[in-house]
């Protein structure tokens, strides 16, 4: 259970986000949307305790957030976190000594599934395979909270497919705390619980899918689309 | 992602649909045991708690039952079955013929128009 309560974050005189308060429960896969700079990056550094709010409090499972909470999270950046000499093996071994919840079982699974040479140098990986590696490694962790940060961003559709397969064959969909940030939202909407919308930082929308559908017949895109439109933004943003 | 889905109705709904039609269509038996819920999760590329949904619901209309520790079956219920075939059979004509009336047809010409679309398609044998 991830708990933001009343979050703001500054970046010199900007606000990342403006007094957010959050419930994020086990069990469920949530889709955090906004365009480029809405705040959902920042979002997730916070809950993994890369960064700390300015105002407000986030608490993981009961404890205040700090930086020995990457114990309990897996987060998959959206840059690049590789040393460019190692090879993908050395990657694996590497992050095995760093977390003590790292499963090199579901991690050589995980590898063989989606298709990784071991024996290649990060730096000869095109950027579909750096995002499966990336993958790999989040999810070989055992963590109770899982964030992917634009785990598809220019990855081609196999690529994605793969990636949403693996996702869902090694989830603990009971237990585990999943969200995913992006802004392709199309393509991941079956996988997902809830969808939160955020924008300039403000928080402007919670749903759960499937109610969206039922109760007001539209897809989260439209959704989006409409939600982002009343607050000011027109076209242009997916 | 592996299976495009309509926006205008729930997914659970439209996985559950899928179902009745393999079954109608015999590709699935009755007795026979459906995927387990994360195996139909990746295979669609859904959510497992909304997979979990279509399961349920299923279970709720008679036509799957769960079986402790062993998973998911189709109902050996042959009533139960005929009553789906039918209901699938209602609904597509429901909407053909209310597609029909809007724009104008009376009922005499939906089924005229309809057994010589049917004898035409015999010819073309």
């Amino acid at each position: 259970m991830i708990e933001l309560r009343n979050v703001s974050k500054k970046y010199g005189r900007d606000f990342s986000l403006k007094d957010v308060s959050i419930t994020f429960k086990p069990g469920k896969i949530y889709g955090l949307l906004g365009p480029n700079g809405s705040g959902k990056s920042t979002t997730l550094k916070m809950i993994s305790g890369l960064v700390y709010p300015n105002k407000g409090e986030i608490f993981v499972d009961g404890k205040l957030v700090n930086r020995k909470i990457s114990r309990k999270v897996a987060y998959l950046t959206e840059l690049d976190m590789f040393y460019d000499p190692f090879t993908v093996q050395h990657m694996i071994d590497f992050y095995a000594t760093q977390f003590p919840d790292f499963e090199m079982e579901k991690a050589n699974t995980l590898v063989n599934d989606l298709k990784l040479d071991r024996s290649k140098k990060i730096k000869q990986l095109s950027k579909g395979n750096r995002g499966r590696l990336k993958l790999v490694l989040a999810l070989s962790r055992n963590a109770p909270i899982l964030l992917l940060d634009e785990p598809f961003s220019g990855l081609d559709p196999m690529v994605r497919e793969s990636i949403v397969k693996s996702l869902l064959s090694y989830i603990d969909f009971e237990e585990q705390t999943v969200i995913i940030a992006t802004h392709e939202i199309d393509e991941i909407e079956p996988l997902l619980d809830e969808v939160l919308a955020i924008f300039n930082g403000n928080l402007i929308g919670i749903q759960n899918v499937e109610t969206l559908r039922e109760e007001k017949g539209v897809s989260v895109l439209q959704w989006f689309k409409k939600i982002m439109e009343e607050n000011g933004v027109y076209g242009g943003e997916k | 992602m592996t299976q495009e889905f309509q926006t205008s109705k729930p997914i659970y709904m439209q996985i559950a649909e899928r179902i009745f039609q393999q079954i109608v269509r015999g590709e699935m038996a009755s007795g026979e045991k459906l995927a387990s819920v994360r195996e139909m999760a990746i295979q669609t590329g859904v959510n497992p708690n909304t997979i979990q949904r279509t399961y349920s619901e299923m279970e709720r209309m008679g036509i799957v039952e769960t079986r402790r520790g062993q998973g998911t079956f189709i109902t050996e219920n042959k009533v139960i079955l005929t009553e789906l075939k039918i209901r699938l059979q209602t609904d597509i004509i429901q909407s053909f013929v209310k597609s029909m009336k809007d724009i104008g047809f009376s009922k005499e010409e939906i089924v005229q128009g309809l057994q010589d679309y049917l004898n035409g398609c015999d010819e073309h044998d």
